[in-house]
């Protein structure tokens, strides 16, 4: 009786977990499906595509921009992680190994600003970007979305720095070397594997963000993917090209299910510094 | 956190101290500028013309109307139904993800055969661009082709088909369902990292004494959770509060499922009134910065225990 009911438990237990995945993965399976069939195929609800066609994801980069849109979106995020990790790299040595006055307060004005509304600040940005001659510009993207990007990899890489051992830094300053000396040539290095975590979350948060890049973009040529794939659009509005969009989408998720799935293990960890120890 | 245990006392006025104080503004201070550039000024910017009747049109001549953008927006019935649509979405769409979040931490934190497995299975969500679960979920809730129609169907759970985001009873809870799906594996990945820095000891002698399994859980695990459960769900509620992406996407500038944002921006950008909706955006803000308190708060006391 007792090991009929463990019997039981254990497979109650692996149905959950099969409910878990199932969940978690048949949408992303569905839009795949989806992308694949053609035409009226569109419209069965076959679990697979029985006569797989690519004309879905042709169509896509012939009926808009879309290969300019992801180079777009690349570049927009590329130069964020890059200015981000640059400034937070020098701020995160002075917050994580440096005690000095204000410390606390600084590390509380940069949680505070982590936690801001995008929209809160909406149309101040929308101002400061056209009087900088810069609206339907990329680099109206770069400028806004450091307001996201550097509260978190400064705090990030904070709690990284914060737990390299202080022998380090002793021989290093017994030898007479200055601060900067001892982030460039001791911490930098160390911080490779931490920065590489920081730098992919907020290129993930820049890749997807939508609300800056909708109002700060115009044409259909500076459009980052996401407002791309927002706005893609039918004849009419009841007529949205479903096929497109899956098809759209498949493309622009598959390189980060990858990139998330090689550095799991690291995402976990830099999620986690994020948010727990904070 | 003031005093590093790095600092020794003795070496506090030391010349190298003083140089190394130095050097810590030097590298904070482009850090501060920035920050001022990108977040300080433009919020203060947005308070100042929720004070006016500033045009998208022609910013510049903006008039200080005092705090007539407030009154008019407290008589707005749309406000509120805003206010209301966002505080049910945050609260039940948080709520779920916080049971079925830590149901799947504890999953995860047992031991079993392709575990590996389940933890990359459930990252899938948190990968996909919010603007593309958005439009999957669309398709699968299409009311005519879709798949969840379809399926409820098959099942004879429903008797004909729903429009799941068009009709006003059916679409905030369909926008939660796929907040759910996306956001609970954050969650749970906060709450396993939570369970993994649990103390061994409690469950060996649990286990010794034989307590029945359900009884560790609320009287052990839950109780010594606390503190990264509490963590984990205003860092969620905070990031709720201020959805705009999600609701966009699958319902527009519907008025039964906008959220506070949405309607911020309407003002702002589709009605190009500035002034009124930086009114709007400033009182998300101030609902946003009340509940950032409580949780520095929380981290603070979190710390010093």
């Amino acid at each position: 009786m007792r090991n009929f009911r463990r019997l039981v438990g254990r497979f109650a237990f692996f149905v959950f977990l099969a409910a878990i995945v199932v969940y978690s993965v048949f949408p992303f399976y569905w839009a795949v499906v989806s992308s694949l069939k053609s035409g009226s195929a569109l419209f069965s609800t076959d679990f697979w595509p029985l006569d797989p066609a690519w004309s879905n994801y042709s169509a896509v980069f012939r009926e808009q921009p879309f290969g300019q849109n992801i180079l777009n979106s690349l570049l927009v995020a590329l130069t964020t992680v890059l200015i981000s990790l640059a400034l937070a790299l020098g701020a995160a040595f002075a917050l994580g190994r440096i005690s000095f006055r204000g410390r606390t307060p600084l590390q509380f004005v940069v949680l505070g600003i982590s936690m801001f509304p995008q929209i809160a600040v909406l149309s101040g940005m929308f101002e400061l970007v056209r009087g900088l001659g810069l609206y339907d510009n990329l680099l109206s993207l770069v400028f806004s979305y450091l307001i996201f990007t550097l509260p978190f990899t400064v705090w990030v890489l904070t709690t990284f720095m914060r737990e390299l051992p202080r022998e380090l830094e002793d021989a290093a300053i017994v030898d007479g070397a200055g601060p900067f000396t001892i982030l460039t040539r001791i911490f930098l290095p160390l911080m490779g594997p931490a920065m590489v975590t920081t730098g992919l979350l907020a290129f993930i948060a820049a890749w997807n963000e939508f609300l800056f890049a909708l109002t700060f973009t115009l044409s259909s040529g500076q459009r980052t993917v996401p407002v791309a794939i927002a706005l893609i659009s039918g004849a009419s509005s009841h007529e949205l090209p479903w096929g497109n969009i899956m098809a759209a989408s498949v493309i622009v998720t598959v390189p980060l299910i990858i990139l998330v799935l090689i550095f799991q293990r690291r995402i976990v960890s830099g999620l986690t510094a994020g948010a727990v120890k904070g | 956190m003031t005093a590093g245990p790095h600092q020794a006392p003795s070496t506090r006025n030391s010349p190298l101290t003083r140089q190394r104080i130095r050097s810590a503004w030097l590298f904070v201070t482009p850090l501060l500028l920035v920050l001022a550039l990108v977040a300080g000024w433009p919020l203060l910017r947005t308070v100042w013309f929720s004070l006016t009747d500033a045009n998208l049109a022609e910013l510049s001549a903006a008039q200080f109307v005092g705090l007539d953008n407030y009154h008019y927006l407290f008589d707005d019935p749309d406000w509120w139904q805003a206010v209301r649509n966002t505080l049910i979405f945050a609260g039940v769409s948080v709520g779920l993800e916080t049971v079925l979040g830590l149901a799947i931490a504890l999953a995860l934190n047992a031991r079993f055969p392709g575990r590996g497995l389940l933890r990359a299975a459930i990252l899938v969500p948190w990968a996909i661009p919010t603007v593309v679960s958005a439009k999957m979920w669309g398709w699968m809730y299409n009311d005519v082709f879709g798949i969840i129609n379809h399926l409820l169907l098959a099942a004879g759970l429903i008797a004909e088909p729903q429009a799941w985001t068009a009709s006003p009873d059916l679409a905030l809870a369909a926008i939660i369902a796929v907040d759910v799906w996306k956001a609970t594996p954050f969650m749970a990945l906060l709450l396993l990292a939570g369970l993994q820095m649990l103390p061994r000891e409690c469950y060996e002698s649990a286990a010794v004494d034989g307590v029945h399994p359900l009884k560790v859980f609320f009287r052990i695990t839950l109780p010594l959770l606390k503190p990264a459960l509490a963590v984990a769900l205003i860092f969620r509620l905070l990031d709720a509060l201020r959805v705009f992406d999600l609701i966009y996407v699958m319902t527009g500038n519907s008025r039964d499922t906008m959220s506070m944002s949405v309607y911020a921006r309407q003002q702002l950008v589709d009605f190009q009134d500035v002034g009124y909706g930086s009114a709007a955006a400033t009182l998300l803000f101030l609902l946003i910065a009340l509940f950032t308190i409580v949780y520095l708060t929380l981290a603070r006391v979190g710390r010093e225990d």
